[in-house]
């Protein structure tokens, strides 16, 4: 993978330099994307020309760097460890160093979103490159300033050393850099000499995170901005009839209602389809007020009649179609290995069992807003979206203007979870701003996003084994799931070519319930599932839960098979890892203790669960995780993204739960809707397995392999099995909580 | 719309708006101090959480009508420069993620210090249970409270 980039990349091609108007360097490059040929570089900061180059890195004349950081930061650590990659290369003293969130390009960059956990490993090479090549021409420049071979010289901390001892800056030589030729085939670092990756570095927006600065879009303000409050439909099949908005008008600070969806309806008719875009075809309301407070008041004052449109559907609905649907033989086959068919008759016991999960909505703190100036010359749009440039395109077509005219300006974002890949949004500003002619802000309540969400829909699995001889000759699994399937190549995930006869095969049912990616999307329940299921199989063939999987793995090193991606052997190392900190069954008396692991988004997770009973209730007390993510470039961010990934995946796994009555949510805050809380939270090790491979992410494989552990040692501890989501459910029901 | 006098970090604000309206949003809406954050606006998430008098209060429930006796803090005025025990802890130990949540924690946190200087690891886990962390960065936050009660004391 490694040297295929590295060949892709002509220095030419991706990396430019100017001199800035103000002073100092400047350096466009872009990542994983050719420079247009004619592409021009600016010559000042506020003219950063994001359409011809994704990112830039700035040395002024007094060697302060500033690095333009591409991607999106929804807390999964990249604004830190992107420009932390290329501070590696270009030798920079990472204390001097200063990151700058990069407005968007729309047109050169094609992966600016925040989602896949993809961003640290489809732009590592690039980051390296870049910074490689910018400190090879300072060095160059030096060189001709001494008068000596580049080679000869020494670079630390962006001060540059001859064997005599003297020393240049970086900023001393900038004017001169800029003047050279784009160094081509620069000699990248050798990880063991890396000296900024590797250590810990904290969040480059620490200290205004801690002391409140505006950082987040919530906190976006401009001249003349006006807060919109949506009014939606409050069921799921509901469409708009009419509505009274006397009430509304007369709150303090409220000074119109409007109602918007035309757009939206007309985008769907005649738009090709954008995976971003899923607003309903309701009319919705629209309090104009000159504040939050207003707003919020004012949608309350409305009163709304509702129409229904389409089946308002229950939970007891959905559980019954999902079953019909796992009890149907009318599945579509994902893979299948062998003769499954075969080893169940063949097999001396057949286990078969079925898991369920509810609907969450993603309850980021805070709260969906987006900010829109829609005038005749220009499109101006700020806030937190994970998608930035589907944003601008649905933007363009919904207001039917030209990309060019829309500026998008990401803010921090407070928390993303998948629910901000989706900018409906970001679609109703634009809209209401278009109708209004004003700079507007639309702001949701936590009852408009816990309500009228994109939600991770409700899945059921039911996975059957054939064990013959000691040995799992079949294994099958079926997946009922809502307006979707598990995608890519998770059907090729363990333990697919770990046993002979294998078979997945998925069906869903469409509902008008907007459902979308839930962090670690399928593999956040689909993991537990498995894990808890391979948990029994264990038992059933009287061998220890650990070395079932060893063994298992054994099949699958050197497959051939190029759609099965995991690696056994890696699997192996990091199973191993989390044995031997884990003191997997070498704990005191009154410990219980699970195990899960799983691969995903190309991170190998193991973890172990350590629980203790307190008057017979389960007390999840620690989490041992081990991680193979390849090179770990900032391993507190990294830390950090396990530490959380794995203590939400407990929440939700024990207590999170979304039902529907009649097409509406039965909860709507945070005191009808459970999420974890501190004295809930286990302690959480984090170990990395040592490989010096090319990093992958950390956002999401944390999570999935959690449930399946608890819920391992939660049998360990009670002899419970656990089939449903949330686990609280099942506890209360055995009357061990109740 | 009545006029109140409200004193928040050591000043006096004035500010026109609404009885009802609270404090939340005359702190982000009319005096553009937005560090105290809306999560829930029902004091279930703690997200809003400022001083009254010392004591950690959620912003979302206080009705602007009834502060006009009492010296409000917020995450903006903690301190005059990031260097409160509990910001240094929060930023020793890396605490954040999306750092959304973490003013409220930060408020509570430094109320419950301020009040019990030298707590348990039980008493902290009591002390944060009601400020979520969507995020769940708990366990940097268990620590840094310990770390800053180690620095008051």
């Amino acid at each position: 993978m490694e040297s295929t980039l590295n060949n892709k990349f002509s220095r030419r091609n991706f990396l430019k330099t100017s001199f800035l108007a103000s002073g100092g360097l400047l350096i466009g490059f872009n990542l994983l994307t050719a420079c247009k040929p004619d592409a021009v570089m600016p010559t000042d900061i506020e003219s950063l020309n994001f359409n011809d180059f994704n990112a830039f890195i700035k040395i002024s004349d007094e060697g302060f760097i500033t690095l333009f950081s591409p991607n999106p930061e929804i807390g999964q650590g990249v604004k830190t460890a992107m420009p932390m990659i290329i501070a590696e290369e270009l030798e920079a003293d990472w204390s001097k160093v200063n990151v700058a969130q990069a407005i968007l390009d729309t047109k050169n960059y094609k992966r600016q979103v925040a989602g896949g956990s993809q961003s640290i490993r489809k732009n590592f090479t690039a980051l390296r490159q870049t910074g490689a090549t910018a400190k090879q021409m300072l060095v160059n420049a030096a060189a001709i300033k001494w008068n000596v071979k580049a080679a000869t010289l020494k670079v630390a901390k962006g001060i540059i050393t001859n064997q005599n001892g003297d020393q240049l800056g970086y900023g001393d030589v900038v004017k001169q850099a800029a003047l050279l030729e784009i160094p081509e085939n620069v000699k990248l670092k050798e990880p063991k000499d890396f000296t900024i990756i590797g250590k810990d570095a904290t969040n480059v927006d620490i200290d205004k995170i801690i002391t409140g600065k505006p950082l987040f879009g919530l906190d976006y303000n401009a001249e003349g901005m006006l807060i919109a409050s949506v009014l939606r439909p409050p069921a799921f099949g509901q469409k708009l009839e009419s509505f009274d908005a006397s009430n509304a008008l007369k709150v303090n600070g409220v000074i119109d209602v409007i109602t918007i969806g035309d757009k939206a309806r007309n985008y769907k008719k005649t738009v090709k389809k954008n995976w971003t875009f899923n607003l309903s075809d309701s009319d919705k309301v629209v309090i104009i007020a000159t504040n939050t407070w207003a707003a919020i008041k004012g949608k309350k004052a409305l009163s709304a009649i509702w129409k229904t449109d389409s089946k308002l559907e229950s939970t007891e609905d959905h559980h019954k179609e999902l079953t019909a649907i796992l009890d149907s033989n009318k599945l579509k086959s994902r893979r299948e290995d062998g003769n499954v068919e075969k080893a169940f008759a063949n097999a001396d016991k057949i286990i078969e069992k079925t898991y369920h999960s509810p609907f969450l909505p993603h309850n980021c703190m805070e709260p969906m807003n987006f900010y829109a100036d829609v005038t005749p010359d220009k499109i101006h749009l700020v806030g937190p979206v994970q998608t930035p440039e589907f944003a601008v395109d649905v933007v363009a077509d919904l207001l039917d203007v030209d990309k060019e005219k829309i500026h998008l300006e990401m803010t921090r974002m407070g928390g993303g979870f998948g629910r901000r890949l989706y900018g409906d949004f970001v679609y109703e500003a634009a809209e209401i701003s278009a109708l209004i002619k004003k700079p507007i802000k639309v702001v949701s309540t936590r009852e408009d996003d816990m309500t009228t969400g994109i939600y991770k829909p409700s899945v059921k699995y039911r996975i059957k084994a054939a064990i013959k001889d000691g040995k799992v000759t079949g294994y099958h699994l079926k997946e009922a799931a809502i307006n979707g399937n598990m995608y890519g190549l998770i059907p090729n995930f363990f333990p697919a070519g770990c046993i002979p006869n294998y078979k997945v095969e998925t069906g869903n049912y469409k509902s008008t319930i907007t459902t979308g990616a839930w962090r670690a999307p399928f593999t956040n329940f689909l993991a537990f599932a498995e894990q808890s299921f391979f948990d029994e199989l264990a038992i059933a063939l009287n061998i220890d839960a650990i070395q079932l999987r060893l063994d298992l793995l054994q099949n699958v090193k050197n497959t051939s098979d190029k759609r099965i991606q995991y690696s056994g052997k890696r699997m192996e190392d990091t199973i191993k890892l989390v044995r031997e900190k884990g003191n997997w069954g070498k704990t005191k008396e009154g410990v219980y203790q699970g195990f899960a692991a799983y691969y995903s988004h190309n991170t190998h997770v193991a973890e172990i669960a350590d629980i203790e009973l307190k008057n017979g209730v389960p007390i999840i007390k620690k989490i041992t995780v081990a991680v193979d993510c390849g090179i770990v470039v900032n391993p507190t961010g990294a830390k950090n993204q396990i530490e959380g990934g794995v203590l939400d995946g407990i929440g939700h796994a024990m207590y999170s739960n979304l039902s529907f009555k009649e097409g509406k949510p039965t909860s709507n805050n945070f005191d009808t809707y459970r999420l974890i809380r501190m004295q809930e939270t286990p302690k959480v090790e984090v170990y990395f397995v040592e490989n010096g491979l090319a990093p992958t992410g950390l956002g999401e494989p944390g999570l999935p392999p959690v449930g399946g552990a608890v819920a391992n040692a939660i049998h360990a501890a009670l002899g419970q099995r656990l089939y449903k989501q949330p686990f609280i459910n099942e506890l209360e029901k055995s009357t061990i909580l109740g | 719309m009545p006029n109140y006098t409200l004193h928040i970090n050591g000043k006096e604000r004035s500010v026109n708006t609404d009885a009802d309206t609270p404090l939340l949003w005359v702190l982000r809406d009319e005096l553009n101090l937005v560090g105290t954050k809306f999560g829930c606006g029902i004091a279930q998430c703690g997200a809003c959480t400022v001083h009254i008098d010392g004591i950690a209060v959620r912003s979302c429930q206080m009705q602007v009508a009834v502060l006009n006796d009492v010296k409000i803090t917020t995450i903006e005025g903690l301190s005059v420069d990031g260097k409160h025990p509990v910001q240094e802890a929060w930023k020793e130990i890396d605490v954040p993620q999306c750092g959304y949540c973490q003013s409220g924690q930060i408020m509570t946190a430094a109320a419950f210090l301020s009040e019990n200087k030298n707590p348990s690891e039980t008493e902290i886990r009591e002390a944060m249970h009601g400020n979520i962390c969507r995020c769940a960065s708990y366990n940097r936050i268990e620590k840094a409270v310990k770390i800053a009660s180690k620095k008051m004391s």
